[in-house]
């Protein structure tokens, strides 16, 4: 890891502890996050040629109170020209961290923030971009190249966020016992999200983006610190890690996609698998099954496997079976298909498709056509396959995956 | 996921006043969805530019011998394609035949 490396983990890792105690300090999360951004951004250019200071948090949390201070300043001596009594004080206040501040809680401080950028009132992309920027320490220029989009057009996302978390009054602190189930699941939804635009575009052209894979990682191997007894927890991020573990086996050299039958198993990660499974079978014991610690276990099982062809797929199929009771969506049932035709042959699948043919929220989608073309191949009916696979292929959005559906459809022309 | 907004106009009401959708630039701009406008020039100064076994021909004019010409374009960054369709709905329709939404392809691919 190289220096430039190692320091900008430290400033992220420094990033939502510094936020923390300004936020606990001088409130205002709009003003004290852009005071941290400058600060992050002070110590980027600083710290290189100087050399890291003694406490590098204490120096973050000195330079943001000032910026923080000289913005108060000027707005109010352009509001008001004059200084009010609180502000006088506050640069002395800055200098000196209060009792409390420079002990551990930095993890709970995170905590706080992730809860208050995943706040239900913001939509999924705002909170995605805020997360990023306010707890991942990105700059805006960063999180708008992680998602493809200009700098003008991520920078009013992010700063509307933000106005909006004034407007509707979200404070910085855990939410109550009550709250916080439906909190915490909105929270590991977003982290899901930015582990996800990493993953699905982690090859080819869109490299810098694989990064998001690790920040999800990273940010939720945080909270698993923070509430080590949350299974759900602990099952997203034992899905991250074994999800990440095929990363490199899941495209050819020549760049396309390589299904998870036919990957190269030697070149999973073993290390993640290990610590994985570990996360999964630990978590079993101690919480009732949620739908992230689910699809972990099922993940798990299709890692354990030395061959495709020992995959248990009867237990991947009850797994499947308990995750459509508890959490029912169309692509839960896609998937529990697939498991039903590999263990009572591809028609008793491609049975269960047909109910979801008159779902309008998955009828039109390639996955649909992709999974009943390739339980039709199974079952030897090519010619459906074929026109099964190129309507996916017309309907996806992705390039690699329509490459990958269109080659599929001319093998079976052979 | 990523949208392609392309603001139909028939021949027949050229010139075109331009791209004046107020509540829609503000809508999407403010939200962070905006990503590019465009205003396209008159179909009259287009070229279209084949080649077929090597020779290239040019050919003055637009491409689609039809009615109606596409007239501006905005790619919007949004949620979903509902949402697509909500954003295209604050273009007012007095102004332009049809809005065509249509999702623009991306690298990623799906986990297999």
């Amino acid at each position: 890891m190289s220096t430039t490396e190692r320091l900008g983990d430290l400033l992220r890792e420094l990033a939502p502890q510094v936020l923390g105690v300004l936020l606990r300090r001088y409130g205002g999360f709009e003003e004290c996050e852009d005071a941290v951004q400058e600060a992050m951004l002070a110590a980027a250019t600083r710290w290189p040629a100087d050399g890291v200071p003694d406490s590098p948090r204490a120096w973050l949390v000195t330079v943001a109170s000032r910026r923080l201070v000289d913005q108060v300043r000027s707005e109010q001596a352009r509001r008001r020209r004059e200084v009010s009594a609180a502000v006088r004080e506050a640069p002395d206040a800055a200098v000196a961290p209060a009792p409390g501040e420079e002990g551990p809680g930095g993890r709970d401080d995170t905590l706080a923030l992730l809860f208050l950028c995943c706040h239900p009132a913001l939509t999924p992309a705002s909170q995605v971009a805020l997360t990023l920027r306010a707890v991942g320490g990105l700059t805006t220029a960063e999180v708008a190249r992680a998602f493809l989009v200009p700098e003008a057009t991520m920078a009013p996302r992010i700063s509307r966020a933000k106005q909006r978390i004034k407007a509707v009054g979200a404070s910085f602190e855990m939410p109550g016992d009550q709250e916080r189930a439906e909190r915490l699941d909105a929270l590991l939804h977003v982290l899901y999200l930015v582990f996800n635009e990493g993953y699905i575009a982690s090859s080819g052209p869109d490299l810098h983006r694989g990064e998001l894979t690790a920040e999800a990682i990273r940010l939720t191997r945080t909270v698993h610190r923070s509430l080590p007894d949350d299974g759900e927890v602990a099952g997203l991020l034992a899905l991250m890690l074994l999800t990440d573990a095929r990363r490199a086996a899941r495209t050819g050299p020549d760049g396309a996609l390589v299904p998870l039958a036919e990957q190269d198993r030697n070149r999973w990660d073993a290390a993640l698998i290990e610590e994985g499974t570990a996360l999964v079978t630990g978590a079993m014991s101690s919480s009732p099954l949620g739908p992230y610690h689910l699809q972990a276990a099922i993940a798990a099982l299709h890692v354990q496997a030395p061959r495709a062809e020992d995959t248990d797929w009867e237990q991947i199929r009850i797994l499947y079976a308990i995750l459509g009771r508890i959490a029912p969506n169309p692509m839960v049932t896609l998937n529990h298909a697939v498991a039903v035709a590999m263990t009572r042959g591809p028609q008793a699948g491609l049975d269960m498709l047909e109910s979801l043919d008159g779902d309008p929220r998955i009828a039109r989608h390639h996955r649909l056509h992709a999974v009943r073309a390739h339980l039709q191949e199974l079952a030897g009916e090519h010619a459906a396959a074929r026109e099964n696979y190129r309507l996916a292929a017309r309907r996806t959005t992705s390039l690699p995956e329509q490459r990958y559906l269109r080659d599929r459809a001319e093998k079976l022309e052979r | 996921m990523k949208f392609l907004l392309s603001l139909y106009l028939s021949a027949a009401a050229l010139p075109w006043g331009g791209l004046d959708h107020e509540e829609f630039l503000a809508t999407a701009g403010q939200a962070g969805e905006l990503i590019s406008a465009h205003v396209f020039a008159d179909p009259s100064l287009g070229a279209v530019v084949r080649a077929r076994d090597g020779v290239v021909t040019v050919t003055e004019g637009p491409y689609p011998q039809t009615p109606d010409h596409v007239v501006g374009q905005y790619v919007v960054d949004c949620e979903s394609r509902e949402r697509a369709v909500e954003l295209a709905a604050l273009i007012p329709s007095g102004q332009v035949g049809g809005v065509e939404v249509r999702p623009l392809m991306d690298s990623a691919g799906m986990e297999m």
